[in-house]
């Protein structure tokens, strides 16, 4: 594997610079898919949404989330007396570190990635069901019978739901050739459909996309799948008991999830951070540029990284944006039909998928 | 035989109908007004707070009395008006010491604003006088008069309204003084009419008040009262009773013509 932008010739300068930028991607970016969450779940629902706390000069309640943050670390930090207290307290904790470690493998921009994993897809998959491991350990220690049914549920839909989440990406894997995400989207860049249109894997794995990504919603606990959390059968599931800032770790956990499946399905379906099919940002400009008649420009590799992130963020938060779209439009689905349309339509689409892609993959 | 399980539905329309729905939520302005920024534009008749008109209060009680809450205190005393001619009896009047309504046993159904027989209480649209202090709510007779001073003028008559009564027998006095002087001015001008026209006065003048005019809209009225700043309302009530005062001078000429 060649080495990215931020490994360095010295072992501890790279993991304290790998260290610093993911804890502060871990730190901003869900902010950013929250008050997304908050403005365009209200404007979708004829409200305007947070307006009053700002950052400086900027109103329009950009600084809610951060507020939030300060009031839910102010709150009485409440333990059940019947609770299993070092679960208890572990819980959110186990919730929040798979998004973390997801973190460490997905590429945002040329380079610009912790690990190049050859193992890439199988590490990011793996360590992100953990959660469901927080979830559990939250249900049975809050010793509160709504919580440990929203647990069941909660481990129910992961069976239920990883299973199309896998083929969707599994199918990716067998067209790409590698279970390296970074050489999964250089992959998508030398794709072309019948050998000539140049074209990211969404357009193809139409089906796995969308497998992936309802699958997704269930795996996040996102509506329409939000049976373990329904507040109208059993207040907030797992999360009834919890108070303060444990609180504020199982919901920082929900949007960190948001953030990171998003940007896996991004890196597996959308091309990364190619700006269009095969052609990055820096390609794009020089186009543009020649267009009017001047020369190349020569960009360098930190640039052109930062370029990709851009253009890597853009897609992350299209994607979290229409789970905040699905959420606002979209009813519960009742458990048993939940199950069903895993079992009896989602994973038999998703076998379905392999056995085209690969058939098709061995013609081509 | 065991059974095999039922197929779900596929997807339908209607789950992309619904996503079109969100969306086009979201992109149209939302009707939110920002209260504490923006105030509300409330209509005239809001029951917000009870307003006191003190000088037109003669202390009747009748509010308090028919005040389902109690929540009305008046205090008064009585005070000897000397006779206004020599010999005649001296007259007692009332005079309002404390006159509180307490708002936070009021339940602002407006029984009082009803009842009062000589327009002391009114209703504003106010409300923003909560307090820390539950006593601070109820509102001494400086306070209501205060409040007074927010009431708005009441809502515009109707289209072809009655006026109201008391313009309406201004009206009716001042067009009696003015024919009148218009009697007076008559027998000079036509002399020989005078004999006749002196028996027949008070059957012309009834006539003339029978003179029918379909109302309509006097344009030029109406584009100069709007051009003033009236509301269209009151500019389109005041063109047309123009049209109707100009209708009746020019029949009354008329028949005056006719006569003479």
């Amino acid at each position: 594997m060649e080495p990215g932008l931020l490994d360095f010739p010295s072992l501890g300068l790279s993991i304290a610079v790998k260290l610093l930028i993911m804890v502060g991607f871990f730190l901003t970016a869900p902010l950013v898919a929250g008050y997304m969450e908050h403005k365009v779940l209200a404007h979708q629902q004829d409200r305007l949404g947070p307006m009053e706390a700002g950052i400086g000069p900027i109103k329009h309640g950009v600084g809610q989330l951060v507020a939030d943050g300060a009031k839910f670390i102010q709150k009485e930090d409440i333990v059940p007396t019947a609770a299993d207290k070092w679960v208890f307290s572990l819980a959110p904790g186990v919730a929040l570190v798979p998004a973390l470690v997801v973190m460490l493998v997905l590429p945002l921009g040329p380079g610009l990635f912790g690990e190049n994993l050859g193992a890439g897809v199988f590490f990011a998959l793996a360590v992100s069901s953990v959660s469901v491991l927080g979830v559990l350990m939250a249900a049975w220690s809050s010793a509160n019978k709504y919580s440990l049914m929203g647990g069941i549920r909660a481990a129910a839909q992961l069976i239920a739901y990883e299973l199309p989440l896998v083929l969707g990406a599994a199918a990716v894997v067998l067209q790409a050739g590698t279970l390296s995400l970074v050489s999964i989207v250089e992959a998508q860049a030398d794709f072309r459909i019948f050998g000539l249109l140049p074209m990211w894997f969404v357009l193809p794995h139409a089906i796995g996309f969308l497998l992936f990504f309802v699958a997704s919603l269930a795996e996040l606990n996102r509506p329409p799948f939000d049976m373990p959390i329904a507040d109208s059968e059993i207040i907030f599931g797992h999360m009834t008991e919890y108070t303060g800032i444990k609180y504020a770790f199982f919901m920082l956990a929900e949007y960190a999830g948001m953030v990171v499946l998003s940007a896996i399905a991004t890196v597996l379906f959308l091309g990364g951070w190619y700006v269009l099919p095969g052609v990055t940002v820096p390609e794009l400009i020089n186009w543009v540029v020649a267009f009017f008649g001047a020369g190349p420009f020569e960009f360098h590799p930190v640039v052109a990284g930062l370029l990709g992130v851009g253009v890597t963020m853009g897609k992350i938060f299209t994607l979290v944006f229409v789970m905040v779209w699905f959420r606002a439009t979209f009813p519960r689905l009742r458990e048993d039909q939940l199950q069903r349309m895993s079992w009896l339509i989602l994973i038999p689409l998703g076998l379905l998928n392999i056995v085209v892609i690969a058939i098709a993959k061995v013609l081509a | 035989m065991p059974t095999l399980p039922k197929l779900p539905r596929p997807p339908q329309i209607g789950l992309l109908k619904g996503l079109g729905v969100t969306l086009k939520t979201m992109m149209s302005p939302s009707t939110t007004q920002q209260y504490p920024h923006v105030k509300p534009d409330l209509p005239p008749r809001t029951r917000g707070v009870i307003a006191l008109m003190e000088e037109n209060c003669t202390v009747c009680m009748l509010c308090g009395r028919e005040c389902p809450d109690w929540c009305i205190y008046i205090d008064s005393h009585k005070e000897v008006v000397p006779p206004k001619e020599e010999g005649a009896r001296a007259r007692t009047r009332n005079v309002l010491d404390r006159f509180a309504i307490d708002f936070a046993l009021c339940m602002y159904c407006g029984i009082c604003v009803e009842v009062c027989p000589f327009d002391a209480l009114f209703w504003s649209p106010e409300f923003e006088y909560s307090t820390y202090s539950i006593r601070e709510l109820t509102h001494e007779k400086e306070q209501l008069r205060v409040w007074m001073d927010t009431v708005p003028p009441p809502p515009e008559l109707d289209v072809g309204a009655d006026l109201p009564k008391e313009i309406e027998d201004g009206l009716k006095a001042a067009r009696q003084a003015a024919e009148k002087a218009a009697a007076a001015a008559a027998p000079s001008e036509a002399p020989a009419a005078a004999g006749k026209a002196g028996g027949d006065a008070p059957a012309a003048q009834a006539a003339e008040e029978d003179i029918h005019v379909e109302a309509q809209v006097d344009q030029e009225v109406f584009d100069q009262l709007v051009a003033e700043g009236k509301s269209e309302r009151v500019a389109r009530a005041k063109a047309k009773a123009a049209y109707v005062r100009k209708e009746k001078a020019r029949i009354r000429a008329e028949r005056a013509g006719g006569e003479g």
